[in-house]
């Protein structure tokens, strides 16, 4: 069965249509990137599955609508991981970790022996353990975000969101998080969706990508299909080239050898930016 | 990975620490003990304790007071001593609750309006009443519903124009209903200029000594609303996220939310509506247990309770004492403590929650 399925999704804000009439199908297991310019409409797609603002069509998990669901009966289908987490200084790793259990708690229960539990399979899988009671203020930011992982892995959701899990990362903890992601996949059959913007670190290890421009999907398949030059250039307005590596690909930039006007008319409006020869 | 392995990293939610909630539970020990011995009559902690001892039933002990000190002790002494510290307990409690809701550790329980609300309603009470009315039984009672109904505006407001989910559309709801309500309570005083001095009177804050009624007038209230919140004081955490994080998280935002402001705000109108406005205990209490035990929600809620209960009872005694006979009226005592001690915090504090 397929995990996610949206249905002609649209999304206002402040008058704009951020998500135009999306239909998507995730399957169970997958690891699916989503990419696109920004504005396109990434982390507003990710919200909208997690519910976390009003959209109009239907989104379905497990082929049930989201929008018939309790919010803690939702929560425990799918666990968010924001690109900008707020990470309390105060709080320690085993007290953050622990609220990741909040939907299976309802609001006036106490967390038992299998929270508790989760919690500690959560820090062992992250290698935290020794992590417990560290406050967040004086964790580095590789740490945090793995801290941030943990506690969507202790939501036992699964389906995990990710809204640009490595942007914060140098390029070993980009590796590190991501492989580990990929190891969780595997092993316990987890569906990730992240959006993403380093295309050449996606194309890695998605094994599927979703180009979104303006609010649409433009673009969905395997990396190599959506990764050209010439896709590329229509919708980040980028110029480049694609390299296969190994049968996965790469994207290098191309660097202007002398600047000139762009007149390609932009759906934004700007229609004159500098641009380089190539 | 094996079940020691689990064991062995197991974590446990950080509760209150014993040294903190010994500490806590003795200084509001201390305190109403202080509060029932300091007066103008001294009964001495001997005659107190073995009062007490008499009333718990202790056997070999038999009180050594005087009949007209026992009835001192405990018809206007212990009544007092109790009201301060269930308004004190409430006040903080309500205090920390806004401040974890609405993620600003610099907000007071009369954020969203309630001493405007009911200063109207006490004012109206005090202006327009008949005497026989008027005082004890009406004042109060006007206070509370003028209390509630400007937090219910508020809420409306901010409903009505941030879906409620924007919690500064909220606060800034709350500064425009609080301005309307202190207009229109301005305007009722200039009118009505000989009650002056009893609406002053009423707004500078004092607790009453009049015996046991006004303690069993507002404890259902504080009882109702402390239960309410420390129930749910996980979920404060959480909602400390933020309100995206923590639906995420599988927290209904805005009816815990509500949950949790109607309950600090029953509990604060049935507190202001006995004693006045008595200001800053709902912000130098939680920013004092912040500051010395640094705890999360989880456990700062019920330590707010038990230390802003034994303050207020320190801050009474201060106030009845200190010009003895005269009384200062409690809201100065605790503003004249607390606005140093907040400018403190504000220098301090760097945004920490």
């Amino acid at each position: 069965m397929s995990a996610i399925r949206l249905t002609a999704v649209t999304v206002m804000l402040g008058g704009r249509r951020v998500v135009d009439q999306v239909d998507l199908v995730v399957e169970e297991g997958a690891w699916v990137a989503v990419i696109g310019p920004n504005g396109a409409g990434k982390t507003t797609l990710l919200r909208a599955v997690a519910r976390l603002l009003p959209f109009a069509g239907s989104i379905e998990l497990d082929g049930r609508a989201t929008a018939a669901m309790r919010r803690s009966e939702l929560s425990r289908l799918i666990a968010v991981v924001p690109q900008d987490p707020s990470t309390p200084s105060w709080m320690t790793v085993g007290e953050y970790v622990l609220l990741g259990r909040t939907p299976h708690l309802g609001a006036l229960a106490k967390e038992g022996r299998r929270d508790l539990e989760a919690v500690a399979r959560a820090l062992e899988r992250l290698d935290l353990s020794g992590f417990g009671d560290r406050p967040l203020g004086t964790l580095s930011g590789g740490e945090k975000q793995r801290v941030v992982v943990a506690r969507a892995l202790a939501q036992e959701a699964r389906i995990i969101l990710l809204d640009e899990p490595t942007a914060a990362l140098d390029i070993g903890h980009q590796q590190q998080a991501l492989d580990l992601l990929d190891v969780l996949r595997a092993e316990s059959g987890l569906t990730l969706v992240a959006a993403m913007h380093d295309l050449t670190l996606a194309a890695q290890y998605a094994e599927r990508m979703v180009l979104l421009d303006s609010g649409r999907v433009v673009a969905d398949g395997v990396p190599r299909d959506v990764l050209t030059e010439e896709t590329i250039a229509r919708h980040y307005g980028a110029f480049i080239d694609i390299v296969p590596v190994d049968g996965r690909v790469a994207v290098i930039p191309r660097r202007a050898r002398r600047l000139i006007p762009n007149r390609r008319v932009r759906r934004d409006g700007c229609d004159q930016a500098w641009r380089g020869e190539r | 990975m094996n079940a020691t392995a689990v064991r062995a990293t197991a974590v446990r939610p950080r509760g209150i620490a014993p040294v903190w909630a010994g500490a806590a539970v003795a200084f509001l020990l201390g305190s109403i003990a202080i509060g029932v011995a300091v007066g103008p009559i001294d009964l001495g902690l001997e005659g107190i304790s073995s009062s007490l001892g008499e009333r718990l039933r202790i056997p070999g002990i038999t009180s050594s007071l005087s009949r007209t000190e026992e009835s001192i002790l405990w018809e206007i002494r212990m009544p007092r001593v109790v009201l301060a510290a269930v308004v004190g307990g409430m006040l903080s409690l309500a205090g920390a609750t806004y401040q974890g809701v609405f993620r600003n550790p610099l907000v007071d329980p009369y954020l969203l309006g309630v001493a405007a609300g009911a200063g109207l309603g006490a004012t109206l009470a005090i202006a327009y009443l008949p005497d026989g009315l008027g005082g004890q039984q009406a004042l109060p009672a006007a206070a509370f519903v003028g209390g509630a109904l400007a937090v219910f505006l508020t809420y409306s407001v901010g409903r009505s124009t941030g879906r409620g989910r924007d919690t500064t559309t909220l606060v800034l709801a709350g500064v425009t209903v609080a301005s309307f309500f202190t207009a229109l309570q301005t305007f009722v005083q200039q009118q009505n200029a000989d009650t002056l001095q009893q609406v002053y009177t009423w707004i500078l804050g004092s607790i009453p000594s009049s015996g046991w009624s006004d303690v069993v007038l507002v404890l259902p209230y504080v009882a109702l609303a402390t239960v309410v919140i420390l129930v749910y004081r996980r979920v404060v955490d959480v909602l400390s996220l933020g309100d995206e994080e923590a639906a995420s998280l599988g927290v209904d935002v805005g009816r815990v939310r509500l949950i949790l402001v109607v309950a600090a705000t029953v509990g604060t109108a049935a507190a202001v509506a006995i004693c006045g406005l008595i200001g800053f205990v709902g912000i130098i209490v939680p920013h004092a247990i912040r500051m010395v035990a640094g705890v999360g929600y989880r456990a700062l809620l019920p330590l707010s309770v038990i230390v802003g209960a034994g303050f207020l009872v320190l801050a009474d005694v201060i106030a009845r004492t200190a010009l003895s006979p005269a009384e200062i009226p409690l809201g100065i005592v605790t503003a004249f403590f607390g606005a140093p001690f907040f400018a403190l915090v504000l220098r301090t504090s760097r945004g920490a929650a």
